[in-house]
């Protein structure tokens, strides 16, 4: 143990320096664990994969959780920088210091709670389900019916596979298959891999339009609440929480979402 | 979180565990096929560029245009499959080509064996091709038709040379597996993927993945070793 310890130090005092070192390199690049630098410029860690909330077009992710994110660094007067990394890489990013939030359309959960704080709710989220127009699923009972056994696509740490691991794989009415991606997800169920997929209800609809023969069921399978991730006991929440107030009060907000998501 | 609550966390809450056992399964079935598949495949490939490579000029007619033609398409296969990534193709193979079938370990074993053939039969191909030409001549002299030289004299040779190249392309293999999760397989790397999703936490689902695939390399090397000690009894 003690020589755990030892070299656990030295580790950590070469990373210091190593850290130190590129400090003095160059001011342009941000480091976060450094108080500095982190007022400067918010790192926001998302998953570029997840129409309308954040997507690439061109070499830039745009999306409502882009803007928004930008309207708070504006509000705050910091730079902005957007990171694109794999949904399940997001958390122990923010964690970890690699970025200042994560904001990725992420539903709060006990088991979040438990490595990062949130923010207030800046958006409501549905999770719903894409069938084959002509399955035999017709209503998200279902899934939960006596006897029944489904394949179930869901994208890799989302809440719609958690929910669906919980109620479904655990429960032994079906299996669970994650994709890294929820588009990877759509084109198994068109190609009839997969009985159906657990999704959020806007990339949802943008897969139902560009694939024919799917369609989303009425019913949702549940409904949430998107909120931004922070380390925990981060000075950015309270921050972050009062720019948003702001934003939410003067319909900035409202605005971002509306063009988005085009009313009904 | 003291590091044994946080192992706790990690792999005993909720049956992690599990995850991870189940994903070791799918690496060692999807690893052992592919071997299989690979070694076969890949001696055939082998056997074809090298007899070409030997005979063709020698040969004439018919004979000559069908191995010509089969050696191209080895060739061809060479090319394409050691031109593109692994990942690349398994993707190919699970959404392009096998679009019907829900077997995942299928397409898993298919992609990743064609995908060894190619590197297989380059190293049997080097094999056979380093064994001196006088040895085929004696086989010959001997009264030993082509095939009968090939699998009595060459092949066992050319065996025992390539065997490190051979053990090394199966643990690139086993390694390689672990892009499954790309096609929504879970394996072993996924399945401590699946723990990091739940957990928020990378040091002991990724460490502990690592010493898995460690230790699975470990010991084949090991096996490799006895293998190679005993070929060599051959040579005193």
């Amino acid at each position: 143990m003690k020589k755990f310890m030892k070299g656990l130090l030295a580790t950590t005092m070469v990373f210091a320096m190593t850290t130190a070192l590129v400090g003095c390199g160059g001011s342009t690049e941000p480091a976060t664990d450094d108080a500095a630098a982190e007022t400067e410029t918010l790192i926001m860690a998302t998953n570029a994969e997840f129409p309308p909330y954040e997507f690439y077009e061109g070499s830039d992710v745009v999306g409502i959780d882009a803007e928004i994110g930008a309207a708070i660094a504006e509000k705050l007067g910091m730079g902005f920088q957007i990171e694109d990394m794999a949904f399940d890489s997001i958390i122990p990013a923010v964690t970890s210091g690699k970025a200042s939030f994560g904001m990725a359309g992420l539903t709060v959960t006990e088991d979040r709670l438990q490595s990062v704080d949130f923010s207030d709710s800046y958006a409501t989220g549905v999770q719903v389900v894409i069938v084959k127009e002509d399955s035999d699923i017709t209503s998200v009972d279902d899934l939960f019916a006596e006897g029944a056994s489904h394949v179930v696509g869901v994208q890799t740490g989302t809440t719609g596979d958690i929910y669906t691991t919980g109620d479904i794989e655990e429960d032994g009415l079906g299996t669970v298959e994650r994709f890294p991606k929820g588009a990877d997800a759509v084109l198994a169920l068109t190609q009839g891999k997969i009985d159906c997929v657990v999704i959020d209800n806007e990339p949802a609809k943008q897969f139902v339009a560009a694939n024919e023969g799917l369609k989303i069921l009425d019913t949702e399978y549940a409904v949430e609440d998107y909120a931004i991730c922070f380390a925990k006991d981060s000075e950015l929440t309270e921050q972050i929480n009062a720019a948003l107030a702001e934003l939410i009060a003067d319909g900035t907000i409202q605005e971002i979402i509306d063009k988005y998501i085009s009313a009904e | 979180m003291s590091l044994k609550e946080k192992f706790i966390f990690n792999f005993i809450q909720h049956d992690r565990w599990k995850y991870i056992t189940d994903g070791l399964v799918v690496t060692l079935k999807v690893t052992f096929f592919a071997v299989l598949l690979g070694i076969a495949l890949g001696i055939i490939i082998a056997i074809i560029r090298s007899t070409y490579e030997k005979n063709g000029s020698a040969m004439r007619g018919f004979s000559k245009f069908v191995l010509w033609v089969m050696n191209l398409l080895c060739k061809i296969y060479l090319t394409v499959i050691r031109g593109t990534p692994v990942v690349v193709q398994l993707m190919i193979m699970y959404f392009v080509i096998l679009v019907s079938t829900r077997n995942k370990i299928l397409v898993a074993v298919i992609a990743f064996g064609l995908n060894s053939a190619a590197y297989v039969a380059e190293i049997f191909r080097s094999g056979i091709m380093s064994i001196d030409q006088g040895q085929f001549e004696a086989g010959r002299s001997l009264g030993f038709n082509y095939v009968q030289t090939m699998q009595y004299i060459i092949i066992p040779q050319a065996f025992k040379n390539v065997l490190p190249a051979l053990a090394n392309e199966f643990i690139v293999l086993l390694k390689e597996t672990s892009v499954s999760g790309y096609v929504g397989l879970m394996d072993l790397t996924k399945g401590g993927d699946i723990i990091r999703s739940r957990t928020y936490e990378a040091f002991f689902p990724l460490i502990g993945v690592a010493v898995i695939y460690l230790v699975m390399v470990m010991f084949f090397t090991w096996l490799v070793g006895i293998l190679e000690r005993r070929l060599r009894n051959s040579e005193r």
